[in-house]
Parts: structure tokens; C-alpha cells; sequence
């Protein structure tokens, strides 16, 4: 795996403060593992199958899983969920759960307290980038990470760009390390 | 220009010889003021006189910042890291920067449509006089200029009486950029205010250039049956001199059109056009034909079909010359504000350019004068015509098999392009002679051409993109009907009841640009879902070509198939981008004309009402310009919700209420004064939908407003269920929100319904007269 941390689209570039690489997955799983009230977002390029993304939508649910993490689809993305037998904790546009995650106040989508961490896929790049973004300058207390293959460096943490065959086998070190299978 | 110097107003003047009433005199003009309407509180307003309406909308949909980068580098005293909780050396922090990053783009949209408005009509007094009448719809429109009335407070009658609204539009202009200034507003809720305030600058100063061209060139006047004219590759007979037009202010287009009328040529030569030149060309003249969007300018230059182009201004490509000079094809500059480091040669002779542009020796030439450009352009298109012989630089399919073959793989080309198209996979492909990946990019690609820009080896891919989709491209041929220009009384007339208590269920208006995630189709899917639905569907700009650029199995466009009546059903094209006002001017004209309420410079009482009772949405799902930004502003004002697709995500910020925040979503009942729980209605003033999808279900939620009757808001809800369930496949959670009272629930949703209002714990409200502001309580309770 590359610890190469570009990102993606190449004009993205940002900084001064930019997310630190997950150089090994066992590093995701641990933080998931940490995380007091982790959530993840997941967006509408997770239910698409072509090799260039792999079958995001399956390992989502795998992690729900074996996490009990609440998924919240965006878009038309709880179409496919629901399909595949799984209901996700909610249904909201992008831009509403970024706006609520980044309000300290938001007692999330259970009314128990605020999320500690954050884990975005599948949603295009460009806007998973700006919403990221908004995040870090505006949702101080809240940890993000990007579990797409592509480096987000608005992000606290996100992979660095991966081959679909590196990612594909991340989740799966995640996901085996969370003890899902 | 005549400049008001001095302005008296004497309300009453007793002479010895009469007593005069309302008389206003000015240096160089005397302005009887005849309008029965009472002046509202604020014409020609400044930038702070709206601010507490501002406040009121901002107080509810708060902005969410989405900064590109941590840093501001506007002054020598950055770059500024403005990340965490940092501030700039100027003591700024990211939410003001944000919001001043708007207001800039805001302030570049609305400058550029009030100096396309300050040039047509300076450029039209100047060939009409100052007198010549204005005329949107003969008798079907006593109200003219509805934004200009509800802003300024003027009725125009004339083209100099535009010069009086579009000088008060330059001046808002001009202070609102100084705002941006290091060391001037701090807060980033002003900022906001100052960013609306420009958008309806902005729509002053778009209303006032349609007007200007629609009276002046005899647009259709507010025509339902405004004609059909030919969209596409394949809708001119190429075979002919090919004139292409690029850009958005008409002049020298017409000067086109004139002069091969005049020379009895129509016919002989083609003329066509790109972006919003074309639509307001085809609203001259339907001998003119549409390319289609902005996004088509490299695929038609590198095709070669083009034998001359002629740019003005606007959303042209700054390599338009270099592309045109690969193809052989010379260029004419017309505008001021773009004139590509070409000489400039209005006062040259004719003969003289003509001979220079044939024989090649100068890529281009600079010519400001209209007419002056159609004679060039006509002249120099016949000799050119036949040497150039339609010489392209589309690539033959071995020199792309040797391409794909000699790829790399570096990945440089995708990782430019905005919309991750796989490139380098449709390069693997090319080299086995496989070129159906390339076709499929071809229907999701903007034209950027940025992957070519990016590849180390100096592919030309996007051309590669164009051969693999020529087959099909280069016969399509569409029908969309013309700019129609304002909406007529009558039509409102009819209307207005029905949009008001919401039987009819939204004013749905698909704007802008083609920036899209992938392909026109989705503009033509979501306008074709509403107009079914008895939706009134408004199109402009790039947004009602592309509309236009889908067929059905009888090889119909949608302009075929719906009326183009501001009526349930009817699907619309106002114009090109300046015509967007008529679709705050329908808004506008409802309050007036149904509610018979004053729109004479009282805009934050018709906001209010516009806000409460009209379920207009804009969709921009392209939008890519500065323009764009300033439109959706100003519709943001008037408190409509604006949705943008997935790329406007980059506009930086957001305007989102909080469904979950009961606490929002009171308004005052303007007959008892009581504070009354209405529910997200509308529930966002600025969003993103992330798919086409998402945002056809955001259109039907965002058409909810506290003035719905029983009736209107049952019929809403029948939408927004029906379509939740169709493209998510599960009820919505929030239809508690959205049920007043149970004569709200679509009849056929009963059971369903109900029972999500059991376990939401659901209560009773009631429907109030609805307003925000405090003023408007007739009586206290
Ligand atoms: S404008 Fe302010 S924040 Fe921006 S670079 Fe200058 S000092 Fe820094
Ligand atoms: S020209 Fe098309 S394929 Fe190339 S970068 Fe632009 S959008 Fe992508
Ligand atoms: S940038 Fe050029 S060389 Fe690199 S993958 Fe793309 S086409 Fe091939």
C-alpha cells in the first residue's frame, strides 16, 4: 500500500492542516474501536458495483454489523440498503448531516450526545471534500475520516489513493479486526 | 447618459397660475408620477435597508460553511491560516471569510449582468433614442418590469427610464464589492446580507437588459406559443457557411441576422450558437439554430463544423482563439470586456478586415461595432467557407489506438477531471480498438478540457471523446421552444389562486449552467416528473437546453409535449440567463395581482409573502458561474429555496434550516398576532442534492409553504410521499412535520400516514395567516 498522500482530484490541495494518512487499516479499526459515538455517512457511489469502486454498500453493512455504528444513507442510497434487507438509522441529504454534525448542541440521531467520530463514503469526491472541510474549521470537537479509496485531506484522517484491491482488502483487515465477518 | 443631478419633489406646488400634484423634476427629465400605487418603505433601496429582513431568513436558515482551503490570500498581509479557531492578520476569521468569498462571487455575477444590461441599453439608445417605449407583453401585461418595480420603486416606460434602475444597480454593485475590502465588514452574517442584497441587484439589472432587448429587438412578448426553433449537432445543414455564436449579449448576433437579411442571404449561410447568444438569437430570429450548452464550445470548434466564430461576452472559453486557430477557423471579438489581446478594428474598413480574416493573416479581429460585425462576419464566412472545407482536428481511430497503446496509465487525466470520468481505462479499451468507453465519457463530460491539459504525453483525449460520440452527436437534432420573456397578467390571473392555497402543487425552475455530474438527461427527467404532475415547469439558460435534448419513443422533445402556458403542466422557457427575473416577476406579480397587494418599492413585505405562500423552487443542477451565484442569491432574498446538483457543493456555503429545531418554524398569524408552529416550510434556502434523484424529492418537499390550504397541502404531501417512496423505496420519517391538521393526509395515504403520526406523537396546529414580520398583525392578540 501507498503512503504516497496526494490528493485525488489534483487541484484539491489544502492545507495547512491536512489529514493524516491511514497508512495501515489495523489503525482505522482501532479508532473505530476507540470512538465513544461514532457514526458513518454514506453516500450514493457506495451502491454502484463497477470495478472502479467496488461494492462499497456491502462492507458498509458489514461494519454496521459488527460495530453497531448507525449508518446514515444520503441521497437515494437507502433505495439500495433497504433492497439489501438493511435499514439504516436515517435518511438525510449530505448536507443535512454535516450541518448537524457540525453543531456541538446536536444531541445526534438517537438524542443521546454529540458523535466523536465521523466516517464518510461514497459520496463524489468534490463534496465529500467541501463537506470535510466544513467540518474541520467548524465542528472542532468532532474527528473525521474518509474511508474512500482516494485521499481526502480535509479529512483527519483518510487512506491515501488506493488501488480498488488495496481497499477492498483494508475493509476487509477492518472489518475482521472489529470481529465482523 | 443623462445624469440625474438634482431631484425635487413637490407634492403639492401652488403657482399663481395652478396648483400642480405630484411632480418630481430633475435636471434633464420631468417625471410625472401618475402611479395610484402608494410608494412602500424602501425604494432604491441601500445595502443596509433590507438587513433586518436578512437577519430574519438568516436567523432561520443558518449558514454552513465548506471552505476550499484554510487560508485567505487577499491582501500582502497573508496568506492567512484561518483554520480552527485562527484569525487573519486583519483580525478576520473563516466564517466572515466564507461568507465574503459569496459576497465576492455574488458581486462578480451581478456586476456582470448589470454591465450587460448598462451596454444594451446605452448601445440601444444610442441606434433608438432614449424614447423608445418599452413593451414586455402589449396588452397582456400592465405590469412591466415587476422586480424593478418592487425594488426601485419606478415603473420604466422608455429605455431611459432603465437608466434611472440600472445606475442604482451599479451603485449597490459598487459598494457591496467594497465591502469586501480587507478591514471592512468583520461579521459574516453582514457579509450574507450584503450578498442578498446584491442578488437583487443583480435582478434588477437582468430584468432591465430583457426588457431592453425584448422591446427593442421584438422578442416574443410573454407568449405561450413562443416558436419551436432547432437545437443540436445536427440541426443546421453544415454543408453551408457555418457562422457560430458564443456568449450571452445579442447585439452583434442580430447584427448577423440583419445583415444577411438585408443582403438577401438567410439560408445561404448557417448561423448557430452556443450558450445564451443562441437562445436570445433564436428569440430574433428562428432562421437561427442552437448548438446547445456552454458545455458544447470544444466540441463544436475542434468538430470544424464552425467557419467563422463570432464571441461577445460571457462564459466563453478564454482558448476560443487558440481552438479556433487549430481548426483554421477565424474569430471575431465583439465585446469590451472580452477581447482576447486582438487589435482593435471598429474603425477599419470592411474590406480591409474581410481580406485579412480570409487570406489568414490574422487569427482574429476586435470589432465593437454590431453592425460592423455582421457585415465581417457574412462576408468573411462565404470565402472562408470554402477553404477551410469544415477542416477539423478530430482524430482518425488508428491515431487514438496508437494513443491508447502508448498511455501510461500515470492517471493524470482523471484525477483533473471534474467528474472522475475513467479515462485511462477508455485508454486501455482505445488500444485494442475498443471505442465505446471513450462514447460513454462523451455523455458525462463538460467540455473542460482538463484531462487533455493535464496528460504528460499530450493526448488530445477530449477529442478522442468527441470521434467515439460523433456518430451519434453529429445527427442529433431537438426542438426547444423559445425565450417566451415574461409571464402575462392573465396568466397569473388564472393561477394565482390556485398556486397561493397550493393546488397547484410548486413552481418548479430549472436554471443555469451545464457544470453536471453526468449528461443533460437529468434536467429533461426532472422536468418531465413535475410537468406530469401539473407542476408549472420554468426553464432558462443552459437548463432549458438541455431540457430539450431528450426525446420520447415518438421523438418528441418535452417542449413538444407540454403547453408552454404559465398554467398545471405547462413547461416554459423564459430566455436565456436574463430573463431568470420573470420567474421572481410571476412570484411577484401573484402577490400583486391575487392579492392585490402594493409591490411598489416594498420589497420586504412581498418577500414575506412570496416566502409564506408561493411554492416556487429553483434547481440549478449545473450551475457553475458567478452569475449563477448572484441569480440564486436574489431568489434567496425573495425566500425562495434554491437547490444547486452536486458540483455547486463548491459555492462554499449553504443557507440550512433545521427541521429538528421546532423553535424555527414559528411564524407570526397576521390576524391574531399569535405565534404559530408551521413546520419546515421550506424547510432549506440553499442546498445541495447529491443525485438527480434526491434532488427531484427536495423539489416536491421544498414546495411546501404555511399558506397551504387543506386541499393544496394534501396534494403536496400526495407528491413528496409518492415520490420519497419511488426513488428512496421508504416512506419519509418528517411527514409528522408536515400535517397540519388530518384533513392534510392525501386521502389514499391514510393508514400509512397516520400511523407514523401515532409514533411521532403527533399534534394538532392550526393554519395561520402567515407572516414574519410584526408589522403585518392586523391586530394584536
Ligand atoms: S484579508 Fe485578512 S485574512 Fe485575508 S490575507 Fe489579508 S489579512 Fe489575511
Ligand atoms: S473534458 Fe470531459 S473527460 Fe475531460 S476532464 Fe473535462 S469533463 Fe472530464
Ligand atoms: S494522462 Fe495521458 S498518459 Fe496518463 S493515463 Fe491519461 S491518457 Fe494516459
Amino acid at each position: 500500500m501507498s503512503a504516497k498522500a496526494e490528493p485525488w482530484q489534483t487541484a484539491e490541495i489544502a492545507g495547512p492542516k491536512k489529514a493524516l494518512v491511514i497508512t495501515k487499516p489495523e489503525v482505522a479499526a482501532a479508532m473505530i474501536k476507540r470512538a465513544k459515538r461514532p457514526i458513518l455517512i454514506v453516500g450514493h457511489l457506495s451502491t454502484k458495483t463497477d470495478s472502479d469502486t467496488g461494492k462499497m454498500i456491502d462492507y458498509t453493512i458489514r461494519l454496521n454489523k459488527a460495530t453497531g455504528i448507525p449508518v446514515v444513507a444520503t441521497a437515494h442510497t437507502i433505495r439500495e440498503f433497504v433492497k439489501q434487507g438493511f435499514q439504516p438509522a436515517a435518511q438525510m441529504s449530505a448536507m443535512d448531516i454535516g450541518n448537524r454534525l457540525k453543531d456541538p448542541t446536536w444531541n445526534g440521531l438517537d438524542g443521546k450526545g454529540p458523535y466523536d467520530v465521523a466516517l464518510f463514503m461514497g459520496l463524489p469526491y468534490y463534496m465529500e471534500f467541501v463537506i470535510l472541510s466544513g467540518l474541520k474549521h467548524f465542528a472542532t470537537n468532532l474527528k473525521t475520516i474518509s474511508l474512500d479509496k482516494y485521499y481526502d485531506p480535509h479529512a483527519s484522517w483518510s487512506f491515501p489513493n488506493l488501488k480498488v484491491e488495496e481497499w477492498t482488502q483494508s475493509f476487509e483487515t477492518i472489518i475482521k479486526k472489529l470481529g465482523g465477518n | 447618459m443623462a445624469k440625474k443631478g438634482l431631484v425635487v419633489k413637490v407634492k403639492e406646488l401652488k403657482t399663481n397660475i395652478a396648483v400642480v400634484k405630484g411632480l418630481e423634476v430633475s435636471i434633464g427629465k420631468i417625471v410625472d408620477d401618475t402611479w395610484e400605487e402608494p410608494e412602500g418603505p424602501t425604494p432604491f433601496p441601500s445595502m443596509t435597508d433590507l438587513r433586518d429582513w436578512d437577519f430574519k431568513l438568516l436567523q432561520r436558515y443558518k449558514p454552513f460553511y465548506l471552505p476550499f482551503c484554510d487560508v485567505c490570500c487577499l491582501c500582502t498581509f497573508g496568506k492567512c491560516d484561518l483554520s480552527g479557531d485562527k484569525r487573519g492578520a486583519c483580525g478576520l476569521n473563516m466564517a466572515a471569510q466564507s461568507s465574503r468569498i459569496v459576497l465576492l462571487a455574488c458581486c462578480i455575477g451581478a456586476a456582470t449582468h448589470t454591465a450587460h444590461a448598462r451596454h444594451l441599453i446605452h448601445h440601444l439608445i444610442e441606434k433608438h433614442g432614449r424614447n423608445f417605449p418599452l413593451d414586455q407583453g402589449g396588452l397582456n401585461i400592465d405590469i412591466e418590469a415587476p422586480v424593478t418595480r418592487l425594488v426601485c420603486g419606478i415603473r420604466p416606460k422608455t429605455l431611459k427610464d432603465l437608466e434611472d434602475a440600472v445606475e442604482w444597480a451599479e451603485e449597490q454593485v459598487t459598494h457591496c464589492l467594497s465591502a469586501t475590502h480587507t478591514g471592512q465588514e468583520g461579521s459574516n452574517l453582514d457579509f450574507e446580507s450584503k450578498a442578498f442584497h446584491v442578488g437583487m441587484a443583480d435582478q434588477v439589472g437582468m430584468e432591465i437588459a430583457d426588457l431592453a432587448q425584448i422591446s427593442v429587438y421584438n422578442f416574443p412578448k410573454a407568449d405561450p406559443e413562443a416558436p419551436l426553433v432547432e437545437l443540436g449537432f445536427g440541426a443546421a445543414d453544415v454543408k453551408k457557411p457555418t457562422i457560430l455564436v458564443i456568449g450571452h449579449n445579442v447585439p452583434s448576433s442580430v447584427g448577423i441576422i440583419d445583415y444577411l437579411t438585408k443582403k438577401k442571404l438567410l439560408g445561404k449561410v448557417e448561423v448557430v450558437g452556443i450558450c445564451c447568444t443562441a437562445i436570445d438569437l433564436t428569440r430574433y430570429s428562428t432562421a437561427a439554430k442552437i448548438v446547445g450548452p456552454i458545455s458544447w464550445q470544444l466540441k463544436y470548434i475542434r468538430s470544424g463544423l464552425a467557419d467563422l466564430i463570432v464571441v461577445d461576452e460571457q462564459c466563453i472559453r478564454a482558448d476560443a482563439l487558440e481552438e479556433a486557430q487549430k481548426v483554421k477557423t477565424p474569430v471575431i471579438a465583439s465585446s469590451p470586456k472580452n477581447c482576447l489581446g486582438l487589435e482593435n478594428s471598429t474603425d477599419k474598413p470592411a474590406n480591409e478586415l474581410i481580406s485579412k480574416l480570409v487570406e489568414g493573416k490574422v487569427p482574429g479581429v476586435l470589432i465593437f461595432d454590431p453592425e460592423k460585425v455582421g457585415e465581417v462576419a457574412v462576408e468573411s464566412v462565404m470565402a472562408v467557407a470554402p477553404k477551410r472545407n469544415k477542416f477539423s482536428i478530430i482524430p482518425e481511430i488508428d491515431e487514438i489506438i496508437a494513443a491508447g497503446k502508448a498511455c501510461s496509465g500515470c492517471n493524470e487525466c482523471i484525477r483533473a477531471c471534474p467528474n472522475n470520468q475513467p479515462i485511462p481505462e477508455a485508454m486501455k479499451a482505445a488500444a485494442e480498438g475498443n471505442l465505446k468507453p471513450f462514447a460513454e465519457i462523451f455523455d458525462n463530460c463538460v467540455g473542460c478540457a482538463r484531462c487533455d491539459s493535464a496528460c504528460p504525453k499530450d493526448f488530445p483525449l477530449h477529442s478522442f471523446m468527441i470521434k467515439a460520440g460523433e456518430d451519434k452527436s453529429l445527427s442529433e437534432k431537438f426542438m426547444m421552444r423559445s425565450g417566451r420573456g415574461a409571464i402575462q397578467d392573465i396568466e397569473i390571473r388564472n393561477v394565482g389562486g390556485p398556486i397561493v392555497l397550493g393546488e397547484i402543487p410548486g413552481i418548479v425552475a430549472l436554471v443555469g449552467c451545464a457544470n453536471y455530474p453526468d449528461g443533460n438527461e437529468a434536467v429533461a427527467e426532472i422536468a418531465e416528473e413535475f410537468a406530469k404532475r401539473r407542476y408549472i415547469v420554468v426553464l432558462s439558460g443552459c437548463a432549458a437546453m438541455s431540457a430539450a435534448m431528450v426525446k420520447d419513443e415518438e421523438g418528441k422533445t418535452i417542449y413538444e409535449k407540454y403547453p408552454g402556458g404559465f398554467e398545471a403542466g405547462g413547461v416554459l422557457n423564459v430566455g436565456s440567463c436574463v430573463a431568470n427575473p420573470h420567474i421572481a416577476g410571476a412570484a411577484i406579480k401573484v402577490a400583486s395581482i391575487f392579492a392585490k397587494r402594493n409591490i411598489r418599492a416594498n420589497y420586504e413585505e412581498i418577500a414575506d409573502y412570496i416566502h409564506n405562500r408561493v411554492g416556487a423552487v429553483g434547481l440549478a443542477w449545473g450551475a457553475m458561474s458567478q452569475k449563477a451565484a448572484s441569480i440564486a442569491a436574489g431568489f434567496w432574498r425573495l425566500g425562495v429555496p434554491v437547490i444547486v446538483g452536486p458540483h455547486g457543493s463548491k459555492y462554499r456555503r449553504m443557507l440550512l434550516g433545521r427541521k429538528d429545531k421546532k423553535e424555527d418554524w414559528y411564524v407570526y398569524d397576521a390576524r391574531t398576532g399569535d405565534k404559530v408552529y408551521t413546520g419546515p416550510t421550506p424547510e432549506h434556502l440553499f442546498t445541495t442534492a447529491e443525485t438527480k434523484e434526491e434532488a427531484i424529492v427536495m423539489i416536491a418537499k421544498l414546495c411546501m409553504r404555511p399558506n397551504d390550504t387543506t386541499k393544496g397541502r394534501s396534494m403536496k404531501l400526495t407528491h413528496y410521499i409518492d415520490l420519497h417512496k419511488r426513488y428512496y423505496g421508504v416512506m419519509p420519517d418528517d411527514v409528522h412535520l408536515y400535517v397540519r391538521n388530518k384533513m392534510d393526509i392525501p386521502i389514499t395515504m391514510k393508514p400509512e400516514v397516520l400511523k407514523i403520526l401515532e409514533e411521532k406523537n403527533w399534534k394538532e396546529t392550526r393554519i395561520p395567516d402567515p407572516t414574519l414580520l410584526k408589522r403585518m398583525i392586523r391586530k394584536r392578540g
